[in-house]
């Protein structure tokens, strides 16, 4: 007898076959996007003019950068406040044992809704709709809190002990004692962590949605690009780094106070 | 008066849970519900207060129809009635405090109870139980930092806080050792005959039962098999109700 040893492949030469297959796609992908050695050594090259002119990066126009980062924290803020609020009733209108079924689909549609486009989509979507600055920064973040709060919120809920609440419910509780008394206590601490985590990605995410005009930083870096301005642009990086270190560093401490 | 006629349940899964369950609890007695586990005694108790929904038949409360109860309505007869759960199932991360005044829920505006606010004899009322548990001072504790006996204690407070006009109580003693079982199931029919209350105990433990109750109800896959005097416990209902695999626990009576 000769013996196999388990595979996801029901007949052994369909995973060598496999193989071949998503080999030959990537060639095929490398051939038909160009991307040729030649290319490649001459955009490294630039690359490093890029770095060179980017030296000492230039701090002269830090007036223009402060007013560009206090949009962004402003903005990172703001849209943390509007999406945790929103975001609350959502998560418990999408979590299956606290809701009709019924309402469940429109909770968990909303959730959807909120995380189907990439934020700078959603941002030149309201960069259309309100106009360029910072409110279609907040409302683009907010949309994406909704999504992102939301669903995990409510996977937390849906994990919760069933005990707790049908202990309040057998009291005479009504729908709204029962989320205040049985499922917000178990969900609280959860709650605050994943408001600063969103703060936290909401920080990253504010330094990036300026490109297509939503406010922050971003529009700043890109102007700075688009001007050459490498040495501006370097510094400009080196404050957002700078800023997502001490977001970082606030969310771990805030975590570690909350549990 | 606690009056179960005809109660039917079948549950999704096809387990015919309860078959034509009657019986009347009259007057201020505790009267135990025994049987093996799956007989059908916690969805009996559940569906007196309708956290599970009963297939057909009758029950009634003081007179009261419960089955046909909604809304509003089904919350105001909750709160006449006291349920003490196996797993205790106190809120863990709020307060002693917290969760009696929970038994006070269904009386106060959302508002209050968001902020706490409860009247001044709900707080006066959750107090005085919490002594008569014998929780005096455990106030400010949170629920999690508690035993297994002190949270049933607050368990059986959040009941009574209620001022409920019958205690369901499910398996109170299955998460407590022996001797902290006895003296839970003591407190439960003690307090319970002290406000002239009747307390429906589910409890698989016969000699408990033999211990505290005057009258026994056996169940064995959803029907009633017995319904009398815990004298009447003889080997042979026994045998009818846990299927003759336990026949020491019939002669374990003490």
């Amino acid at each position: 007898m000769r013996w196999r040893p388990p595979s996801v492949w029901p007949r052994p030469w369909m995973g060598p076959a496999a193989w071949a297959l998503v080999a030959a796609f990537l060639v095929w992908n490398a051939l038909s996007l160009q991307v040729d050695a030649a290319r490649v050594a001459r955009g490294l090259g630039r690359l490093g003019t890029v770095a060179a002119r980017a030296f000492p990066p230039d701090f002269h126009r830090a007036g223009l950068l402060a007013t560009g980062m206090l949009e962004s924290v402003e903005i990172a803020t703001l849209s943390t406040v509007f999406g945790v609020l929103l975001g609350l009733p959502v998560a418990v209108l999408a979590a299956k044992n606290v809701v009709p079924l019924a309402v469940y689909g429109g909770g968990r549609a909303a959730i959807t809704l909120g995380r189907t486009f990439h934020e700078l989509i959603v941002a030149i979507l309201f960069v259309k709709a309100v106009g360029f600055g910072p409110l279609a920064g907040i409302l683009t973040l907010t949309v994406n809190s909704v999504g992102f709060f939301g669903k995990l919120l409510a996977e937390q809920i849906e994990t919760i002990d069933r005990g707790q609440i049908e202990a309040v419910r057998a009291t005479g509780a009504s729908r709204g004692a029962v989320l205040l008394y049985g499922v917000l206590p178990q969900v609280l601490p959860r709650i605050v962590g994943l408001t600063i985590y969103q703060w936290d990605i909401h920080l990253r995410q504010s330094t990036i949605i300026g490109i297509v005009g939503a406010g922050g930083i971003g529009a700043t870096l890109y102007n700075a690009f688009s001007r050459y301005d490498y040495d501006f642009a370097l510094a400009i990086l080196i404050v957002i780094v700078l800023l997502v270190l001490v977001g970082e560093a606030v969310s771990a401490a805030a975590r570690k106070w909350v549990t | 008066m606690l009056e179960v006629r005809a109660l039917e349940k079948t549950y999704p899964t096809g387990d015919h849970a309860l078959r034509a369950v009657s019986f009347t609890v009259a007057g201020a007695d505790a009267v135990f519900i025994i049987g093996p586990s799956g007989a059908g005694k916690s969805t009996l108790l559940r569906c007196v207060n309708r956290l599970v929904e009963p297939d057909r038949g009758s029950v009634r409360l003081d007179g009261v129809e419960l089955t046909l109860l909604q809304g509003a309505a089904l919350r105001e007869a909750r709160r006449k009635m006291g349920m003490i759960f196996q797993e205790f199932n106190l809120v863990e991360r709020l307060s002693v405090m917290e969760n009696v005044l929970s038994g006070r829920l269904g009386y106060v505006s959302l508002w209050q109870a968001w902020r706490r606010r409860f009247p001044p004899e709900d707080v006066d009322a959750a107090f005085a139980t919490l002594a008569r548990v014998g929780l005096e001072g455990f106030e400010g504790k949170r629920a999690d930092e508690l035993s297994g006996g002190q949270r049933q204690r607050v368990g059986i407070a959040r009941a009574l806080v209620q001022r409920p006009k019958i205690l369901l109580v499910d398996e109170p003693t299955s998460s407590l050792d022996p001797r902290t079982s006895e003296s839970v199931l003591r407190l439960i029919v003690e307090l319970a005959a002290e406000d002239g209350i009747p307390a429906l105990v589910n409890i698989h433990d016969v000699p408990l039962a033999r211990a505290f109750a005057r009258r026994v109800i056996g169940l064995r896959e959803g029907a009633i098999v017995y319904d009398g005097p815990v004298g009447g416990l003889t080997p042979a209902v026994l045998e009818a109700i846990y299927g003759g695999a336990l026949l020491e626990a019939g002669g374990a009576a003490p």
